[in-house]
């Protein structure tokens, strides 16, 4: 549904022909929305070059290849080998996949395909507000509930488990897991929210076609919801992985601040997003150390392009199927629209 | 009901109806786990946080002792309130304006296409980035002093306005061709139809959208922690450093004193209660926005 009426110009109806003033005004109205939208590209350009810049002492100082893949962080010494940051971020951001992805699945295929309707409304809010609970508070509620609560458990755990690698030694107050734990809990409403709708752009006459030929609730979801929305899936849970890689003060709080790479899942550890919050007091007046700092966060930010410029490649080839466009990546997606009233 | 049909053909064996019941059971189960945490939370909230809610919490001062009175939050919440008016005041209007190119003017080009893919790639990038990204470009340089209100509402206004466009472009999607088309062949310049037709038709759901992105940013601690900093005493001037609620409770919780850590639940349960009032309101607008 093109406008046609675009093409209707002033010169075309000499007889009610605008003044010369007046015609001025729509050209000048859309090139000011234009600058505007060319504003974002241009700030985010600026931005990252400035980080480049920035970061470029501490780089050079150390290497690239040095900074990303040594193993030792040092400020006072001017060593800045960011390896246990980043094994930390990866570390966390894995354990919240591990366990927030398969109950945030849980929940969207329960919601959609078997939660009673008048369940499915509630569900879907209950599930949205953990989104609205800010990291701080993740973070104070991680200090003072769940390390004390969860530590008796961890022993037991760490003990019981010990021949699976990574697990069994000292449990740490602060550690990996309770990091881990915290981003999982954080990164559940937006993957159930993606995945939700993603599952439900599944053609009802597919799953229709599975019940008709007998096959029982579970099955349909099995053969009929779940191959088609995989890759939506997959997309929803490393969107999950690119919150978990940049989230800071829920895990700055938790995992211990360790620059000592743990052995084990139950170690004290650090986190590229965490040495920034924690470091950047001290690094204001050392460029060097401040560079470093600002080095973490490019790694921080090329990561998440890298994830989600993947995560949004999956989402929209999984929605496209069904010809619509894919949801605000917030939580802002269900309260906006339902699916079917987005316009194809 | 498939049950019936399905016997009269071949009945379900007995293995897969059971592994049909505990699939179902196991999906019940995984819901009723992700909402364990969500009523923790609240629980511990309210229990924790109505005890720190002494008499002059809201009314005083953070002191800065470590022994004794640790005083309230007023200045916290005030400049959180402040920092994210300001932050708004900019993320919204130039939200809406880039969603009202890409909607009205931009659609299928290419500098559309563009524009709209940094738009998503700015929803994924971390906010203790953003908070960078003003360290670096006015903190250090010193523009205006070095850690102020209002490089917080910078930092801030980079994290909300791609929450706003997206949420503003799909509502103004909605918006029918055929409004658009009666207006324009009745004369009606191209800038009218847009603020007079287009905006009011879709207002309902630019405020949710908005009011979801403010929520967000009320929330944010890593982006302030480094651009607006934190101070005792309340200022109503954004060129001051100015406290705000997420910093101040971050900075409490690694106080070795109870009296401290009960004002960092205090407050955490003003934020949530904040944010959720927001988040209440913009549910209401966006029912509004079924009916248009």
């Amino acid at each position: 549904m093109e406008s046609g009426a675009a093409r209707i110009k002033p010169a075309d109806r000499p007889i009610f022909e605008r003044s010369a003033a007046a015609r001025r005004a729509d050209p000048l109205f859309r090139a000011g929305l234009t600058v505007l939208a060319g504003l974002v590209l241009v700030l985010l350009a600026f931005f990252f070059v400035f980080l480049i810049v920035k970061a470029r002492p501490a780089l050079a100082h150390q290497g690239v290849f040095s900074f990303v893949f040594s193993n030792d962080w040092n400020p006072s010494k001017d060593v800045f080998g960011a390896w246990p940051l980043l094994a930390g971020t990866l570390i966390t951001s894995a354990t919240a996949l591990v366990i927030g992805v398969p109950v945030a699945v849980a929940t969207a295929l329960y919601i959609t395909e078997l939660s009673p309707a008048r369940l499915r409304q509630p569900l879907t809010i209950l599930v949205e507000l953990l989104a609205a609970v800010p990291s701080v508070v993740y973070g104070l509620w991680g200090v003072f509930v769940l390390i004390p609560k969860l530590r008796g458990t961890e022993s037991n755990v760490a003990d019981s488990l010990s021949f699976l690698p990574f697990v069994g030694g000292n449990v740490a107050g602060p550690n990996y897991f309770i990091a881990g734990l915290l981003l999982a809990i954080m990164i559940l409403p937006i993957v159930s929210a993606i995945s939700r709708e993603v599952i439900s752009t599944v053609p009802a006459e597919h799953k229709e076609a599975a019940l008709a030929l007998g096959a029982t609730r579970w099955e349909m979801i099995r053969i009929a919801v779940l191959p088609y929305s995989r890759s939506g899936i997959t997309g929803a849970a490393l969107l999950g992985l690119g919150r978990a890689v940049g989230e800071t003060i829920a895990v700055v709080l938790v995992i211990g601040n360790s620059t000592v790479v743990g052995k084990q899942i139950f170690d004290q550890g650090y986190s590229l997003a965490a040495v920034i919050a924690n470091e950047f007091g001290e690094a204001a007046n050392d460029p060097l150390h401040a560079g470093a700092l600002i080095a973490a966060g490019l790694v921080l930010f090329i990561l998440t392009l890298g994830i989600n410029g993947l995560a949004r490649g999956l989402v929209v080839r999984a929605e496209r199927r069904q010809g619509t466009r894919l949801p605000p990546p917030t939580e802002t997606a269900a309260a906006l629209v339902t699916p079917e009233e987005r316009p194809a | 009901m498939n049950t019936t049909a399905a016997q009269l053909l071949a009945p379900t064996s007995g293995r897969r109806r059971t592994t049909d019941r505990v699939m179902r059971a196991v999906l019940a189960l995984g819901t009723v786990v992700a909402l364990i945490p969500l009523v923790l939370v609240i629980y511990y909230l309210f229990s924790r946080g109505l005890k720190g809610m002494s008499s002059t919490f809201f009314t005083s001062d953070p002191t800065g002792n470590f022994l004794g009175d640790p005083g309230g939050v007023k200045s916290a919440i005030l400049g959180t309130l402040e920092i994210v008016a300001l932050a708004s005041a900019i993320a919204i209007p130039v939200g809406i304006g880039v969603a009202l190119y890409l909607v009205e003017f931009g659609k299928k080009t290419l500098f559309a296409h563009v524009v709209r893919y940094f738009i998503d790639v700015m929803t994924g990038v971390p906010s203790i980035v953003f908070g960078l990204f003003i360290y670096v470009t006015l903190v250090t340089s010193k523009i205006g002093g070095s850690f102020t209100g209002w490089k917080g509402s910078l930092a801030l206004a980079l994290l909300m306005l791609p929450v706003v466009t997206r949420s503003a472009e799909v509502v103004l999607d909605l918006v029918p061709e055929s409004l658009r088309e009666a207006a324009l062949a009745l004369g009606v310049p191209r800038w009218k139809v847009t603020l007079k037709i287009v905006l009011p038709t879709a207002l309902p759901g630019l405020i949710t959208g908005s009011l979801l992105a403010v929520a967000r940013g009320m929330g944010e601690t890593a982006p302030l922690l480094f651009t607006s900093a934190t101070v005792m005493g309340t200022t109503y001037n954004l060129g001051e450093r100015m406290n705000s609620l997420p910093v101040q409770i971050f900075n409490d919780i690694s106080q070795p004193n109870d009296a401290i850590v009960n004002r960092a639940w205090a407050s955490a349960l003003t934020l949530v209660l904040i944010i959720l009032t927001i988040t209440l309101i913009a549910r209401v607008a966006a029912r509004r926005s079924r009916v248009a």
